[in-house]
């Protein structure tokens, strides 16, 4: 049923999106690459890698300080960005959109200065059991140092949360909830709406890891009512180096500064210092510019061609992976949630997926091995790991039948 | 046979493959032939713990000479755990020191010797010469 070429596409011209991302073109090992790890990082199309050029060509000068032409023209472009990204995620305010480094840096902002301000000894977190450790270590930190808990809410067989666990945890000692919108490792997608209004019925804020979300699916912060929202640049076809924390502008307002340094202050004397409005509170030092300029043209990419065309498409891809995956006696499949994105993860009879990975590597096939960050995960699977296809609307149902092929010679080759 | 030796004719035997898939083929083949390591020997404490795949190593030190025993809980690094074990076994604690392990590079392997691929075999290595350093202290005092 997914033979049709047509039926996945999506309305979309395949061929044509893929000269866009000049990396596509490149050989591995004598075979065109076959890129499936889209979930540790995209591959970006021209136009941000343009983008980026011209600022350094053109305009480069540091940002929000300069009187001259160029600071003023590089603080616009920079700022432009960030009204890009308040307007895809739909903040309310733009200074509700704080630049970081990345998702991990997002969470650990908030591990810190909200745990400052609000974890008492005795309080507690949630998080899930398919966390990535970026979204366990910050709070496992912030616990210790805050005398706090770390509570985690179970998952099933299938990988899915097991929501009524997750009503037993809630109590008056849960300061904050903190789950991922996608896991990275299986591809399931989370009833966030439904935790965060669960949540919220005890005044509890929620942060949401959006790294594996933000390319594949639409979110809108109001709609959502979520409290924090974290997410990369470079998993959304922009540079490495830039993330986003969005934070609601009551919290952000309430927690003290995550770094010291230039930009964040407004006041500075050796006695005292007072701190800058937001969101330049949060952004100590000079950013990164060209890669925030990038971010922004990326969501432009993304925006031409539309999430809910990109969702169509993707979910065509995974489907047609699994029922081409389906086909080879020995594969079982890591991660069989209803609601899935992004990621397919397997193991092959007894092979270790390290074994697998590396002979899909020398037929050109990239695709990610091991525990994904999620070594909790994996402990409950009780594997050592998986191998984990991921997708982007630029992959096509060739480069899947490839990947099937080229599992079935690693099959044949480890006997 | 010296180390070198050893590793030149591993060197030899890999020139004989047309393509990557005889190549793999054999150190599969290898990984799966040979017996390792004894089942007393594979402990935690024997473990050395790479990223992605995990290697157990033992050490017996005989007649002034280093004898190895490895596993590998992945194929491919077994394969080629077994014959880093084959070229530095029954050699003495300086021969072993002063070895530089060439062979994994010429085989087309050294993806395996990156230290982001940690797979456990460059870690082993380490381990190995570590062994072959802690005797030679021992056996010059």
């Amino acid at each position: 049923m997914f033979n049709d070429t047509v039926s996945i596409s999506a309305g979309l011209d395949i061929q044509k999106i893929r000269e866009d991302f000049p990396i596509l073109q490149t050989t591995v090992f004598g075979h065109p690459l076959v890129y499936f790890d889209n979930a540790a990082t995209t591959q970006k199309p021209l136009t941000v890698l343009n983008a980026m050029d011209e600022y350094y060509k053109e305009y480069n000068s540091n940002v929000h300080r300069g009187v001259h032409f160029l600071s003023q023209k590089a603080t616009d472009a920079f700022e432009v960005a960030r009204r890009k990204v308040q307007a895809y995620i739909n903040a309310k305010h733009e200074h509700e959109v704080i630049i970081t480094k990345g998702t991990t840096e997002s969470i650990n902002l908030v591990a810190s200065s909200f745990g400052k301000r609000f974890i008492k000894p005795g309080d507690s977190i949630i998080i899930s059991g398919m966390e990535h450790h970026s979204n366990i270590v910050p709070w496992q930190i912030m616990c210790e140092d805050r005398g706090a808990t770390l509570k985690v809410i179970p998952i099933n067989s299938k990988g899915e949360l097991l929501m009524d666990e997750f009503d037993a945890l809630l109590d008056d000692t849960v300061k904050l909830v903190a789950v991922t919108f996608v896991s990275n490792a299986l591809g399931t997608v989370n009833p966030v709406k439904e935790i965060i209004e669960k949540a919220h019925a005890f005044d509890i804020p929620v942060l949401i890891d959006a790294a594996q979300a933000i390319q594949h699916i639409g979110i809108d912060v109001q709609f959502l009512d979520v409290d924090f929202l974290a997410f990369s640049g470079h998993k959304m076809y922009g540079p490495t180096g830039v993330g986003v924390l969005y934070g609601k502008e009551k919290w952000l307002n309430e927690m003290p500064p995550y770094q010291g340094g230039g930009e964040m202050i407004k006041n500075v004397s050796f006695e005292k210092s007072t701190y800058n409005i937001l969101p330049y509170k949060f952004e100590a030092g000079t950013p990164n510019v060209t890669e925030v300029i990038g971010l922004g043209v990326a969501i432009d990419y993304i925006n031409d061609i539309g999430l809910d065309t990109i969702r169509e498409r993707e979910h065509g891809l995974i489907n047609y992976t699994i029922s081409g995956l389906q086909t080879i006696d020995e594969l079982r499949f890591i991660g069989e949630a209803k609601e899935r994105a992004s990621a397919v993860s397997f193991l092959v009879g007894n092979h270790h997926p390290f074994d697998v990975g590396e002979i899909l590597d020398k037929q050109g096939i990239a695709v990610r091995t091991g525990h994904h960050c999620t070594q909790p995960l994996m402990d409950l699977f009780g594997i050592p790991g998986t191998v984990r296809a991921s997708f982007a609307f630029y992959n096509t149902e060739e480069e899947i039948d490839k990947l099937v092929k080229g599992v079935k010679k690693a099959v044949m080759l480890l006997g | 046979m010296t180390i070198d030796q050893k590793q030149d004719e591993i060197i030899q035997d890999f020139e004989l493959f047309d393509d990557w898939m005889e190549k793999y083929e054999y150190i599969i083949q290898l990984g799966k032939d040979l017996p390792m390591i004894h089942e007393q020997y594979k402990t935690d404490e024997n473990l050395i713990k790479g990223c992605q795949s995990r290697v157990w190593l033992h050490a017996d030190y005989k007649d002034g000479k280093l004898f190895f025993t490895a596993d590998s809980d992945a194929l491919i690094t077994k394969g080629l755990v077994s014959m880093v074990v084959q070229v530095l076994s029954e050699h003495t604690p300086q021969e072993i020191a002063d070895a530089n392990i060439y062979f994994v590079n010429k085989i087309g392997l050294q993806s395996h010797l990156s230290p982001t691929r940690s797979n456990g075999l460059l870690s082993m290595l380490k381990q190995m010469k570590m062994y072959s350093v802690a005797y030679l202290s021992k056996t010059l005092q």
